[in-house]
């Protein structure tokens, strides 16, 4: 036990403090290189520094380095590759926007390290009734993982904060369940996700000084879809962002089809004092932030708390989840 | 405010755990191999087939809830 708490305590250090001290200085290399965006949602039009997530890889990376001298085990390795590659394909995509198939099928490809380390379990735990082995199944489970996981934290990415405040919520919400259940080395790995997110939520917080792009959005999503499968926790997982995955089934029940979120007409426009209101336009899809704006409109701010309110709620439910997976009704 | 939002996300929780159960105790221990000479990865492909019928019918069952959520906030 003492062992896990010095492992912790240095590598959440290393990993918070490398974004933490990195990113004010992505964000000035970025402003130098003017290789920035307008923030839509501001009435200045201000221009914010884009994408962030080189200083998120760092961290996750010089992290799980550290934390795989503690334990070296290959989960952790296959945590690291993923994210690594994730963040490959996301640099890709923040530099040349790409169609809308990309993504899912390289974030396909980012799974594969998960299947060659043999770092996962082919059995699905569900909460009360047990377990089902799934072998070829699960495989298939494994490649669709990263990319619902990358690709739900990248569409929540729309307001300032609320990608790096979910995936903060939801990696310590993954950790306890992960503590609850036993698995200590994994429930390490998810904290270091939800103190790098927190670092990185201090500059990407309303109003933002940087914005993570794709880069660092999917680096959030890989590792957390990676840290689902090689924990064995799934569907505490899926719980857990439910907020976001319910953005992401909204979108798709309303476009139909997978397109780049880049391409299709926003859903949002803005009033006289620039806060938030859903468009009277027919044809744009019905998202999570337009069905908080539904009823009235809200400020930026007002709706990234309102996000945050209904991540703590799945993050809740997730850990009630947890303790249920030790409870067996038959 | 939104709690119709809240319970939108209760609905898919109670819906996960439902779906748990169904796959765990009646889609997972199905066989035909014992009524039928069948090949067992055609019987896994039979329950695959089964288990994403069901989850058309979660997705068909959420898709309703939405639209009636978004067109109460937007009648109000």
């Amino acid at each position: 036990m003492e062992q896990l708490i010095i492992a912790a305590i240095i590598t959440i250090i290393i990993g918070f403090f490398s974004v933490y001290a990195l990113t004010p200085i992505v964000i000035k290399a970025l402003e130098k290189r003017n290789v920035t965006v307008i923030d839509v949602n501001k009435k200045e039009k201000t221009l914010v520094a884009r994408p962030g997530g080189l200083s998120i890889i760092v961290g996750v990376i010089s992290s799980l380095i550290a934390l795989y001298f503690f334990f070296p085990v290959v989960e952790i390795l296959a945590i690291a590759i993923t994210s690594g590659l994730a963040f490959l394909v996301g640099i890709i995509d923040d530099r040349k926007t790409m169609g809308g198939w990309f993504k899912p099928l390289a974030l396909a490809f980012c799974a594969i390290p998960i299947i060659l380390l043999g770092a996962y379990d082919s059995n699905l735990d569900f909460p009360l009734f047990g377990s089902v082995k799934i072998p070829m199944l699960y495989l298939a489970l494994i490649v669709f993982m990263i990319p619902i996981t990358g690709n739900t934290f990248n569409s929540i990415d729309v307001l300032n904060g609320v990608v790096s405040g979910v995936s903060t919520i939801a990696g310590f919400a993954l950790s306890i369940s992960l503590f609850i259940l036993n698995n200590y080395e994994m429930a390490i790995a998810c904290l270091l996700l939800a103190f790098i997110s927190l670092a990185f939520y201090k500059y990407h917080k309303f109003p933002s000084k940087i914005f993570p792009g794709d880069s660092g959005a999917l680096v959030f999503g890989a590792m957390y879809g990676a840290i689902a499968i090689v924990g064995h926790v799934e569907v505490i997982a899926a719980v857990i962002i439910l907020p976001a995955i319910i953005n992401s089934f909204l979108f798709l029940s309303s476009v139909k089809k997978i397109v780049e979120h880049r391409q299709i007409k926003n859903p949002i426009s803005h009033t006289e004092d620039w806060k938030l209101k859903s468009t009277n336009e027919n044809h744009t899809p019905i998202t999570l932030v337009r069905l908080l704006v539904a009823r009235m409109p809200l400020s930026e701010k007002q709706i990234g708390f309102e996000i945050f309110k209904l991540s703590i709620f799945s993050g809740i439910l997730g850990i009630i989840t947890a303790f249920l997976m030790g409870v067996e009704l038959s | 405010m939104n709690a119709s939002i809240f319970g939108f996300i209760f609905t898919m929780w109670i819906l996960i755990l439902l779906g748990g159960g169904l796959l765990v105790l009646f889609i997972g221990p199905i066989s035909f191999a014992a009524s039928v000479d069948i090949d067992p990865l055609l019987n896994s492909g039979i329950k695959v087939f089964i288990a994403l019928f069901l989850i058309f019918v979660w997705v068909f069952i959420l898709t309703k809830i939405k639209n009636w959520i978004f067109k109460k906030h937007v009648n109000v």
